[in-house]
Protein backbone atom coordinates (compact mmCIF):
# COMPACT_ATOMS: atom_id res chain seq x y z
CA UNK A 1 0.00 0.00 0.00
CA UNK A 2 1.37 2.96 -1.07
CA UNK A 3 1.12 6.66 0.76
CA UNK A 4 -1.64 8.18 -1.64
CA UNK A 5 -4.02 5.47 -1.09
CA UNK A 6 -3.39 5.86 2.49
CA UNK A 7 -4.12 9.28 2.80
CA UNK A 8 -7.41 9.24 0.77
CA UNK A 9 -8.07 6.45 3.20
CA UNK A 10 -8.34 8.70 5.91
CA UNK A 11 -10.31 10.91 4.41
CA UNK A 12 -13.01 8.87 4.08
CA UNK A 13 -14.23 8.42 7.45
CA UNK A 14 -15.01 11.96 7.14
CA UNK A 15 -17.60 10.89 4.14
CA UNK A 16 -19.20 8.31 6.20
CA UNK A 17 -20.52 10.83 8.75
CA UNK A 18 -21.69 12.60 6.18
CA UNK A 19 -25.00 10.25 5.90
CA UNK A 20 -28.30 10.95 7.17
CA UNK A 21 -29.49 7.89 9.36
CA UNK A 22 -31.14 7.31 12.86
CA UNK A 23 -27.63 7.17 14.66
CA UNK A 24 -25.99 10.27 13.11
CA UNK A 25 -28.57 12.14 13.90
CA UNK A 26 -28.37 11.65 17.65
CA UNK A 27 -26.87 14.17 19.41
CA UNK A 28 -22.94 13.95 19.69
CA UNK A 29 -23.43 14.13 23.46
CA UNK A 30 -25.78 11.56 23.66
CA UNK A 31 -23.72 9.05 21.52
CA UNK A 32 -20.21 10.44 23.54
CA UNK A 33 -21.84 9.51 26.88
CA UNK A 34 -23.32 6.00 25.69
CA UNK A 35 -19.67 5.32 23.96
CA UNK A 36 -17.50 6.43 27.54
CA UNK A 37 -19.98 4.52 29.22
CA UNK A 38 -19.68 1.39 27.27
CA UNK A 39 -15.90 1.68 27.04
CA UNK A 40 -15.72 1.55 30.69
CA UNK A 41 -18.38 -0.76 31.61
CA UNK A 42 -16.27 -3.40 29.30
CA UNK A 43 -13.37 -2.33 30.85
CA UNK A 44 -14.25 -3.36 33.61
CA UNK A 45 -14.82 -7.08 33.63
CA UNK A 46 -12.00 -9.33 35.28
CA UNK A 47 -9.38 -10.76 33.28
CA UNK A 48 -10.49 -14.12 32.88
CA UNK A 49 -13.59 -12.85 31.36
CA UNK A 50 -15.17 -14.26 27.85
CA UNK A 51 -19.29 -14.99 28.39
CA UNK A 52 -20.05 -11.76 29.58
CA UNK A 53 -18.34 -10.27 27.24
CA UNK A 54 -19.51 -11.70 24.28
CA UNK A 55 -23.32 -10.13 24.23
CA UNK A 56 -21.71 -6.60 24.75
CA UNK A 57 -21.07 -7.28 20.58
CA UNK A 58 -24.54 -6.28 20.27
CA UNK A 59 -23.75 -2.56 20.20
CA UNK A 60 -21.40 -1.89 17.87
CA UNK A 61 -23.23 -4.05 15.31
CA UNK A 62 -26.19 -2.69 15.99
CA UNK A 63 -24.57 1.27 15.51
CA UNK A 64 -22.95 -0.16 12.25
CA UNK A 65 -26.02 -1.74 10.97
CA UNK A 66 -28.08 1.37 11.98
CA UNK A 67 -25.42 3.69 10.79
CA UNK A 68 -24.83 2.35 7.62
CA UNK A 69 -21.30 2.32 8.11
CA UNK A 70 -19.47 -0.67 6.22
CA UNK A 71 -18.12 -3.37 8.49
CA UNK A 72 -15.10 -4.16 6.38
CA UNK A 73 -14.11 -0.41 6.59
CA UNK A 74 -14.07 -0.91 10.45
CA UNK A 75 -12.86 -4.60 10.64
CA UNK A 76 -9.87 -3.38 8.64
CA UNK A 77 -9.01 -0.36 11.08
CA UNK A 78 -9.80 -3.19 14.23
CA UNK A 79 -7.21 -5.13 12.02
CA UNK A 80 -4.65 -2.07 11.58
CA UNK A 81 -4.05 -1.12 15.13
CA UNK A 82 -4.43 -4.48 16.51
CA UNK A 83 -0.93 -5.47 16.93
CA UNK A 84 -0.77 -3.25 19.96
CA UNK A 85 -3.44 -5.28 21.89
CA UNK A 86 -1.84 -8.53 20.53
CA UNK A 87 1.65 -7.43 21.85
CA UNK A 88 -0.13 -6.80 25.60
CA UNK A 89 -1.17 -9.92 25.76
CA UNK A 90 1.28 -12.25 23.62
CA UNK A 91 2.95 -12.99 26.78
CA UNK A 92 -0.44 -13.86 29.26
CA UNK A 93 -0.07 -17.92 28.00
CA UNK A 94 3.31 -17.83 28.84
CA UNK A 95 3.02 -16.22 32.50
CA UNK A 96 0.09 -17.25 33.48
CA UNK A 97 0.28 -21.20 34.09
CA UNK A 98 -2.91 -21.88 36.09
CA UNK A 99 -5.60 -23.54 34.72
CA UNK A 100 -9.19 -23.32 34.34
CA UNK A 101 -11.81 -26.56 33.72
CA UNK A 102 -14.49 -25.48 31.60
CA UNK A 103 -17.40 -28.26 31.00
CA UNK A 104 -14.66 -30.54 32.37
CA UNK A 105 -11.77 -28.92 30.16
CA UNK A 106 -8.33 -28.02 31.28
CA UNK A 107 -7.64 -24.89 29.79
CA UNK A 108 -4.85 -22.91 30.41
CA UNK A 109 -6.14 -19.49 31.87
CA UNK A 110 -3.19 -17.96 30.01
CA UNK A 111 -5.22 -18.15 27.06
CA UNK A 112 -8.41 -17.01 28.20
CA UNK A 113 -6.61 -13.59 29.77
CA UNK A 114 -5.02 -13.60 25.92
CA UNK A 115 -8.38 -13.52 24.40
CA UNK A 116 -10.36 -11.56 26.86
CA UNK A 117 -8.36 -9.08 25.83
CA UNK A 118 -8.75 -8.77 22.64
CA UNK A 119 -12.23 -9.24 22.78
CA UNK A 120 -12.11 -6.42 24.92
CA UNK A 121 -10.26 -4.32 22.56
CA UNK A 122 -11.78 -5.40 19.50
CA UNK A 123 -15.45 -3.67 21.43
CA UNK A 124 -13.55 -0.42 22.77
CA UNK A 125 -11.94 0.30 19.12
CA UNK A 126 -15.08 -0.65 17.13
CA UNK A 127 -17.18 1.47 18.80
CA UNK A 128 -14.61 4.68 19.33
CA UNK A 129 -14.04 4.21 15.26
CA UNK A 130 -18.32 3.97 14.98
CA UNK A 131 -18.31 7.24 17.20
CA UNK A 132 -16.71 9.09 15.05
CA UNK A 133 -17.63 7.72 11.98
CA UNK A 134 -21.36 8.90 13.11
CA UNK A 135 -20.60 11.93 14.54
CA UNK A 136 -17.59 12.77 12.70
CA UNK A 137 -14.59 14.03 14.36
CA UNK A 138 -15.51 17.86 14.74
CA UNK A 139 -18.57 16.51 16.16
CA UNK A 140 -17.26 14.65 19.02
CA UNK A 141 -14.84 18.04 19.88
CA UNK A 142 -18.04 19.97 20.07
CA UNK A 143 -19.64 17.66 22.18
CA UNK A 144 -16.88 17.41 24.30
CA UNK A 145 -16.34 21.45 24.85
CA UNK A 146 -20.09 21.41 25.55
CA UNK A 147 -19.75 18.59 28.31
CA UNK A 148 -17.21 20.44 30.05
CA UNK A 149 -13.67 19.53 29.10
CA UNK A 150 -11.38 22.86 28.90
CA UNK A 151 -11.28 24.80 25.81
CA UNK A 152 -7.79 24.58 25.34
CA UNK A 153 -7.55 20.61 25.10
CA UNK A 154 -10.54 20.68 22.61
CA UNK A 155 -9.13 22.75 20.32
CA UNK A 156 -5.66 21.24 20.29
CA UNK A 157 -7.84 18.13 19.25
CA UNK A 158 -9.36 20.15 16.64
CA UNK A 159 -6.46 21.34 15.16
CA UNK A 160 -4.95 18.10 15.33
CA UNK A 161 -7.29 16.67 13.36
CA UNK A 162 -7.72 19.77 10.64
CA UNK A 163 -3.79 19.68 10.26
CA UNK A 164 -2.91 15.56 10.12
CA UNK A 165 -4.94 16.05 6.78
CA UNK A 166 -2.46 19.35 5.35
CA UNK A 167 0.38 17.63 6.91
CA UNK A 168 -0.04 14.21 5.06
CA UNK A 169 -0.55 15.87 1.96
CA UNK A 170 2.77 18.16 2.09
CA UNK A 171 4.71 14.65 3.09
CA UNK A 172 2.43 13.17 0.02
CA UNK A 173 4.42 16.17 -2.07
CA UNK A 174 7.34 15.01 -0.91
CA UNK A 175 7.15 11.94 -0.82
CA UNK A 176 6.07 12.06 -4.95
CA UNK A 177 8.88 14.25 -5.58
CA UNK A 178 10.98 11.83 -4.30
CA UNK A 179 9.58 8.64 -6.42
CA UNK A 180 9.75 10.98 -9.50
CA UNK A 181 13.67 11.72 -9.24
CA UNK A 182 14.66 8.33 -8.08
CA UNK A 183 13.88 6.30 -11.28
CA UNK A 184 13.19 2.85 -9.24
CA UNK A 185 15.83 3.43 -7.08
CA UNK A 186 13.30 3.84 -4.44
CA UNK A 187 15.68 6.49 -2.66
CA UNK A 188 14.62 4.46 0.22
CA UNK A 189 18.18 4.94 2.17
CA UNK A 190 18.43 6.28 6.03
CA UNK A 191 19.80 9.70 4.67
CA UNK A 192 16.84 10.72 2.67
CA UNK A 193 14.40 9.94 4.89
CA UNK A 194 15.86 12.12 7.73
CA UNK A 195 16.13 14.71 5.38
CA UNK A 196 12.54 14.42 4.70
CA UNK A 197 11.91 14.09 8.08
CA UNK A 198 13.97 17.57 8.95
CA UNK A 199 12.17 19.66 6.11
CA UNK A 200 8.83 18.53 7.18
CA UNK A 201 9.48 19.46 10.50
CA UNK A 202 11.10 22.42 9.21
CA UNK A 203 7.79 23.66 7.23
CA UNK A 204 5.56 22.69 9.85
CA UNK A 205 7.17 25.48 11.98
CA UNK A 206 7.09 27.98 9.17
CA UNK A 207 3.17 26.81 8.93
CA UNK A 208 2.44 26.71 12.44
CA UNK A 209 3.57 30.54 12.51
CA UNK A 210 1.48 31.69 9.87
CA UNK A 211 -1.45 30.10 11.02
CA UNK A 212 -0.88 31.78 14.74
CA UNK A 213 -0.64 34.65 12.74
CA UNK A 214 -3.90 34.45 10.71
CA UNK A 215 -5.70 33.42 13.98
CA UNK A 216 -4.35 36.86 15.93
CA UNK A 217 -5.66 38.74 12.68
CA UNK A 218 -9.24 37.83 13.60
CA UNK A 219 -9.12 38.81 16.85
CA UNK A 220 -7.89 35.31 18.52
CA UNK A 221 -7.03 36.36 22.48
CA UNK A 222 -6.22 33.23 23.77
CA UNK A 223 -10.02 31.63 23.52
CA UNK A 224 -11.50 29.29 21.04
CA UNK A 225 -15.27 30.35 21.00
CA UNK A 226 -17.53 28.31 19.91
CA UNK A 227 -21.19 28.10 18.56
CA UNK A 228 -24.05 26.47 19.95
CA UNK A 229 -24.82 23.71 17.04
CA UNK A 230 -27.08 21.37 19.12
CA UNK A 231 -30.01 20.74 21.43
CA UNK A 232 -31.08 17.59 23.23
CA UNK A 233 -34.29 15.87 22.03
CA UNK A 234 -36.42 13.63 23.80
CA UNK A 235 -34.95 10.83 21.07
CA UNK A 236 -31.21 11.52 22.62
CA UNK A 237 -32.09 11.37 26.18
CA UNK A 238 -34.10 7.97 25.47
CA UNK A 239 -31.32 6.63 23.67
CA UNK A 240 -28.75 7.44 26.21
CA UNK A 241 -30.71 6.29 29.38
CA UNK A 242 -31.46 2.90 27.29
CA UNK A 243 -28.14 2.31 26.91
CA UNK A 244 -27.28 2.81 30.64
CA UNK A 245 -30.05 0.69 31.25
CA UNK A 246 -28.83 -2.36 28.53
CA UNK A 247 -25.49 -2.00 29.65
CA UNK A 248 -25.93 -2.45 33.49
CA UNK A 249 -27.97 -5.20 32.73
CA UNK A 250 -25.15 -6.97 30.64
CA UNK A 251 -23.08 -6.14 32.81
CA UNK A 252 -24.40 -7.90 36.63
CA UNK A 253 -26.46 -10.47 35.25
CA UNK A 254 -25.18 -13.09 33.54
CA UNK A 255 -27.28 -12.76 29.86
CA UNK A 256 -25.57 -14.94 27.86
CA UNK A 257 -26.48 -18.00 30.33
CA UNK A 258 -29.59 -16.83 30.82
CA UNK A 259 -30.38 -16.82 26.84
CA UNK A 260 -28.58 -20.36 26.92
CA UNK A 261 -31.38 -21.56 29.46
CA UNK A 262 -33.96 -20.27 27.44
CA UNK A 263 -33.37 -21.69 24.53
CA UNK A 264 -32.46 -25.07 26.31
CA UNK A 265 -36.04 -25.03 27.63
CA UNK A 266 -37.67 -24.31 24.15
CA UNK A 267 -35.86 -26.83 22.77
CA UNK A 268 -36.38 -29.79 25.00
CA UNK B 1 -13.08 61.23 5.28
CA UNK B 2 -10.15 60.97 7.44
CA UNK B 3 -11.20 57.78 9.00
CA UNK B 4 -9.99 54.89 7.02
CA UNK B 5 -6.62 56.11 6.44
CA UNK B 6 -3.39 53.88 6.95
CA UNK B 7 0.20 55.76 6.97
CA UNK B 8 3.77 54.35 7.07
CA UNK B 9 6.42 56.71 7.76
CA UNK B 10 9.50 56.39 7.75
CA UNK B 11 9.23 52.10 8.37
CA UNK B 12 12.25 50.46 8.70
CA UNK B 13 11.83 46.58 9.70
CA UNK B 14 14.52 44.29 10.12
CA UNK B 15 14.14 40.32 10.82
CA UNK B 16 15.71 38.21 14.11
CA UNK B 17 18.42 36.99 11.81
CA UNK B 18 19.44 40.79 10.37
CA UNK B 19 17.89 40.86 7.16
CA UNK B 20 16.75 44.34 6.00
CA UNK B 21 12.91 43.65 4.49
CA UNK B 22 11.90 47.34 4.93
CA UNK B 23 14.11 50.46 4.83
CA UNK B 24 12.08 53.88 5.23
CA UNK B 25 8.94 53.50 3.92
CA UNK B 26 6.37 56.51 3.66
CA UNK B 27 3.07 56.51 2.13
CA UNK B 28 -0.35 57.35 2.86
CA UNK B 29 -3.44 55.62 1.71
CA UNK B 30 -6.80 57.70 2.33
CA UNK B 31 -10.30 56.40 2.79
CA UNK B 32 -11.70 54.01 0.15
CA UNK B 33 -8.60 53.89 -1.76
CA UNK B 34 -7.55 50.98 -3.36
CA UNK B 35 -3.92 50.13 -3.67
CA UNK B 36 -1.98 47.43 -5.73
CA UNK B 37 1.42 46.78 -4.11
CA UNK B 38 3.93 45.42 -6.62
CA UNK B 39 7.49 44.31 -6.80
CA UNK B 40 9.81 41.43 -7.60
CA UNK B 41 10.07 37.96 -5.45
CA UNK B 42 11.02 39.30 -1.74
CA UNK B 43 10.55 42.55 -2.09
CA UNK B 44 9.24 43.49 1.48
CA UNK B 45 5.37 43.16 -0.03
CA UNK B 46 4.19 40.15 2.53
CA UNK B 47 6.41 41.91 5.24
CA UNK B 48 4.73 45.47 4.57
CA UNK B 49 0.93 43.73 5.15
CA UNK B 50 2.10 41.87 8.00
CA UNK B 51 2.56 45.10 9.66
CA UNK B 52 -0.91 46.28 9.20
CA UNK B 53 -2.18 44.50 11.52
CA UNK B 54 0.72 44.58 14.34
CA UNK B 55 1.90 41.35 13.74
CA UNK B 56 5.17 42.54 12.99
CA UNK B 57 6.14 46.11 14.73
CA UNK B 58 8.44 48.45 12.89
CA UNK B 59 12.17 48.32 14.35
CA UNK B 60 11.95 52.28 13.68
CA UNK B 61 9.20 54.70 11.87
CA UNK B 62 5.06 54.45 13.01
CA UNK B 63 2.03 53.06 11.49
CA UNK B 64 -1.20 54.68 11.41
CA UNK B 65 -4.45 52.93 11.29
CA UNK B 66 -7.39 55.52 11.24
CA UNK B 67 -6.44 57.20 13.97
CA UNK B 68 -4.36 55.12 16.00
CA UNK B 69 -0.92 54.96 16.01
CA UNK B 70 0.25 51.01 16.25
CA UNK B 71 1.60 49.94 19.66
CA UNK B 72 1.03 46.63 21.59
CA UNK B 73 -1.71 48.54 23.03
CA UNK B 74 -3.88 49.14 20.25
CA UNK B 75 -2.51 45.91 18.24
CA UNK B 76 -6.31 44.24 19.19
CA UNK B 77 -8.26 47.01 18.33
CA UNK B 78 -6.05 47.27 14.83
CA UNK B 79 -6.30 44.13 14.24
CA UNK B 80 -10.46 44.57 13.60
CA UNK B 81 -9.83 47.19 11.62
CA UNK B 82 -8.10 45.72 9.14
CA UNK B 83 -8.82 42.41 7.66
CA UNK B 84 -5.81 40.35 5.94
CA UNK B 85 -6.47 37.36 3.85
CA UNK B 86 -3.20 35.86 3.98
CA UNK B 87 -1.82 34.06 0.68
CA UNK B 88 -2.13 29.98 1.73
CA UNK B 89 -6.17 29.44 2.36
CA UNK B 90 -4.46 26.33 4.17
CA UNK B 91 -2.65 28.76 6.66
CA UNK B 92 -6.14 30.56 7.15
CA UNK B 93 -8.73 28.37 7.36
CA UNK B 94 -7.89 26.30 10.93
CA UNK B 95 -11.47 25.63 12.37
CA UNK B 96 -12.81 21.80 11.41
CA UNK B 97 -15.53 23.04 9.54
CA UNK B 98 -16.28 26.07 7.04
CA UNK B 99 -19.14 27.44 9.05
CA UNK B 100 -16.73 27.51 12.38
CA UNK B 101 -14.25 29.39 10.55
CA UNK B 102 -16.24 31.41 9.34
CA UNK B 103 -17.45 31.74 12.79
CA UNK B 104 -14.55 32.36 14.12
CA UNK B 105 -13.64 35.99 13.92
CA UNK B 106 -17.19 37.52 14.74
CA UNK B 107 -17.31 35.17 17.77
CA UNK B 108 -14.06 36.40 18.61
CA UNK B 109 -15.37 40.58 18.40
CA UNK B 110 -17.94 39.18 21.42
CA UNK B 111 -20.76 39.46 18.88
CA UNK B 112 -24.46 37.05 20.30
CA UNK B 113 -25.45 34.01 18.19
CA UNK B 114 -28.02 35.60 16.20
CA UNK B 115 -25.86 38.45 15.48
CA UNK B 116 -22.68 35.77 14.32
CA UNK B 117 -25.17 33.25 12.31
CA UNK B 118 -26.64 36.64 10.19
CA UNK B 119 -22.65 37.85 9.99
CA UNK B 120 -21.63 34.31 8.71
CA UNK B 121 -24.96 33.65 6.40
CA UNK B 122 -23.77 37.61 4.88
CA UNK B 123 -20.36 36.18 4.20
CA UNK B 124 -20.78 32.85 3.09
CA UNK B 125 -23.35 34.66 0.42
CA UNK B 126 -20.73 37.14 -0.35
CA UNK B 127 -18.63 34.23 -2.23
CA UNK B 128 -21.19 32.02 -2.77
CA UNK B 129 -20.00 29.38 -0.44
CA UNK B 130 -23.65 28.51 1.48
CA UNK B 131 -23.56 25.00 0.11
CA UNK B 132 -20.13 23.72 1.57
CA UNK B 133 -20.38 25.61 4.77
CA UNK B 134 -20.74 22.03 6.88
CA UNK B 135 -17.56 20.25 4.83
CA UNK B 136 -14.45 20.69 6.74
CA UNK B 137 -11.48 22.42 4.95
CA UNK B 138 -9.90 19.52 3.38
CA UNK B 139 -12.34 18.24 1.08
CA UNK B 140 -12.62 21.73 -0.54
CA UNK B 141 -10.90 22.74 -3.97
CA UNK B 142 -8.31 25.32 -3.77
CA UNK B 143 -10.76 28.00 -5.35
CA UNK B 144 -13.31 27.56 -2.38
CA UNK B 145 -10.67 27.21 0.37
CA UNK B 146 -9.85 31.12 -0.92
CA UNK B 147 -13.66 31.75 -1.35
CA UNK B 148 -14.02 31.06 2.59
CA UNK B 149 -10.81 32.60 3.61
CA UNK B 150 -12.43 35.65 2.28
CA UNK B 151 -15.29 35.30 3.83
CA UNK B 152 -14.17 34.37 7.17
CA UNK B 153 -12.40 38.19 6.74
CA UNK B 154 -15.17 39.51 5.42
CA UNK B 155 -17.37 38.52 8.58
CA UNK B 156 -15.30 40.75 10.64
CA UNK B 157 -16.76 43.29 8.46
CA UNK B 158 -13.07 45.25 8.50
CA UNK B 159 -12.73 49.01 7.20
CA UNK B 160 -9.34 48.13 5.27
CA UNK B 161 -8.75 45.09 3.38
CA UNK B 162 -5.79 43.37 2.63
CA UNK B 163 -4.87 40.77 0.52
CA UNK B 164 -1.80 38.90 -0.30
CA UNK B 165 -2.02 37.18 -3.90
CA UNK B 166 -5.38 36.73 -3.47
CA UNK B 167 -5.99 35.30 -6.78
CA UNK B 168 -2.92 32.93 -7.10
CA UNK B 169 -4.33 29.60 -7.31
CA UNK B 170 -7.64 30.26 -8.40
CA UNK B 171 -9.39 29.29 -11.92
CA UNK B 172 -9.83 31.70 -14.70
CA UNK B 173 -14.08 32.46 -13.40
CA UNK B 174 -12.98 32.57 -9.89
CA UNK B 175 -10.36 34.97 -10.29
CA UNK B 176 -13.17 36.96 -12.05
CA UNK B 177 -15.54 36.25 -9.65
CA UNK B 178 -13.00 37.59 -6.98
CA UNK B 179 -12.21 40.84 -9.16
CA UNK B 180 -16.02 41.36 -9.13
CA UNK B 181 -16.58 41.37 -5.84
CA UNK B 182 -13.09 43.32 -4.58
CA UNK B 183 -14.82 45.93 -6.75
CA UNK B 184 -17.80 45.78 -4.63
CA UNK B 185 -16.42 46.41 -1.45
CA UNK B 186 -16.57 49.89 -0.76
CA UNK B 187 -13.67 50.71 2.25
CA UNK B 188 -10.03 51.08 1.46
CA UNK B 189 -8.10 47.77 0.14
CA UNK B 190 -4.48 47.20 -0.31
CA UNK B 191 -3.87 44.20 -2.94
CA UNK B 192 -0.49 42.94 -2.97
CA UNK B 193 0.14 40.70 -5.80
CA UNK B 194 2.22 39.89 -9.70
CA UNK B 195 -1.17 39.66 -10.80
CA UNK B 196 -0.74 43.19 -12.61
CA UNK B 197 -4.16 42.64 -14.84
CA UNK B 198 -6.01 42.07 -11.71
CA UNK B 199 -4.47 45.38 -9.96
CA UNK B 200 -5.16 47.05 -13.22
CA UNK B 201 -8.92 45.94 -12.74
CA UNK B 202 -9.25 46.89 -9.11
CA UNK B 203 -7.13 49.47 -8.03
CA UNK B 204 -6.83 52.90 -9.17
CA UNK B 205 -3.10 53.92 -7.39
CA UNK B 206 -0.04 51.42 -7.34
CA UNK B 207 3.07 51.21 -4.83
CA UNK B 208 5.99 49.62 -6.41
CA UNK B 209 8.75 48.47 -3.89
CA UNK B 210 12.22 47.31 -4.37
CA UNK B 211 14.15 45.37 -1.75
CA UNK B 212 12.49 47.45 1.04
CA UNK B 213 12.06 51.09 -0.32
CA UNK B 214 9.40 52.53 -2.11
CA UNK B 215 10.28 53.26 -6.11
CA UNK B 216 7.52 54.21 -7.24
CA UNK B 217 3.91 55.83 -6.19
CA UNK B 218 1.34 56.67 -8.68
CA UNK B 219 -1.76 56.00 -10.71
CA UNK B 220 -1.91 52.69 -11.80
CA UNK B 221 -2.75 53.58 -15.58
CA UNK B 222 1.04 55.39 -14.96
CA UNK B 223 2.97 52.68 -13.32
CA UNK B 224 1.77 49.56 -15.16
CA UNK B 225 2.45 51.15 -18.37
CA UNK B 226 5.74 51.79 -17.44
CA UNK B 227 7.47 49.05 -19.17
CA UNK B 228 11.11 50.03 -18.18
CA UNK B 229 10.29 50.38 -14.36
CA UNK B 230 8.53 47.31 -14.48
CA UNK B 231 10.94 45.59 -16.05
CA UNK B 232 13.46 46.68 -13.46
CA UNK B 233 11.31 45.05 -10.86
CA UNK B 234 10.92 41.65 -12.79
CA UNK B 235 7.84 42.45 -13.70
CA UNK B 236 6.15 42.62 -17.35
CA UNK B 237 3.40 44.87 -18.71
CA UNK B 238 0.17 43.32 -17.88
CA UNK B 239 -1.14 41.35 -20.64
CA UNK B 240 -4.07 43.32 -21.28
CA UNK B 241 -1.46 45.78 -22.18
CA UNK B 242 0.63 43.40 -24.31
CA UNK B 243 -1.87 42.61 -27.03
CA UNK B 244 -2.16 46.24 -28.30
Amino acid sequence: MNFDEQYYNIGFIDQLSYKDTFVHRLDPRAKLIATLFFLFTVISFSKYEINGLLPFFLFPVLLMSMGEIPFMFILRKVILVSPFAVFIGIFNPLLDSGQVMINGLAISAGWISFFSILIKFTLTVSTALLLIATTSFPGVCHALRQLGLPSIFVSQLSFLYRYIFVLMEETMRIVRARNMRSYGEKGKDMKTFIRIVGILFIRTIERAERIYNAMLSRGFQGDMPTLKRFHIKTGDIVFTLSMLIFLYVFRFYPVTETVGRFVQGVLS
Amino acid sequence: MSHHIVEFKKVSFRYPDGTEALRDISFRITHGESVGIIGANGAGKSTLLLHMNGYLMPTSGTVNIGDLFLTRQTQQEIRRKVGIVFQNPDDQLFMPTVYEDVAFGPLNLGLDETAVRERVEYALNLVSGVEIKNKPPHHLSCGQKSAVAIAAVMAVEPDILAMDEPAANLDPRSRRLLINLLKTFEHSKIIASHDLDLIMDVCHRCIVIKEGIVIADGLVTDILTNKKLLEDNNLELPLSLQRC
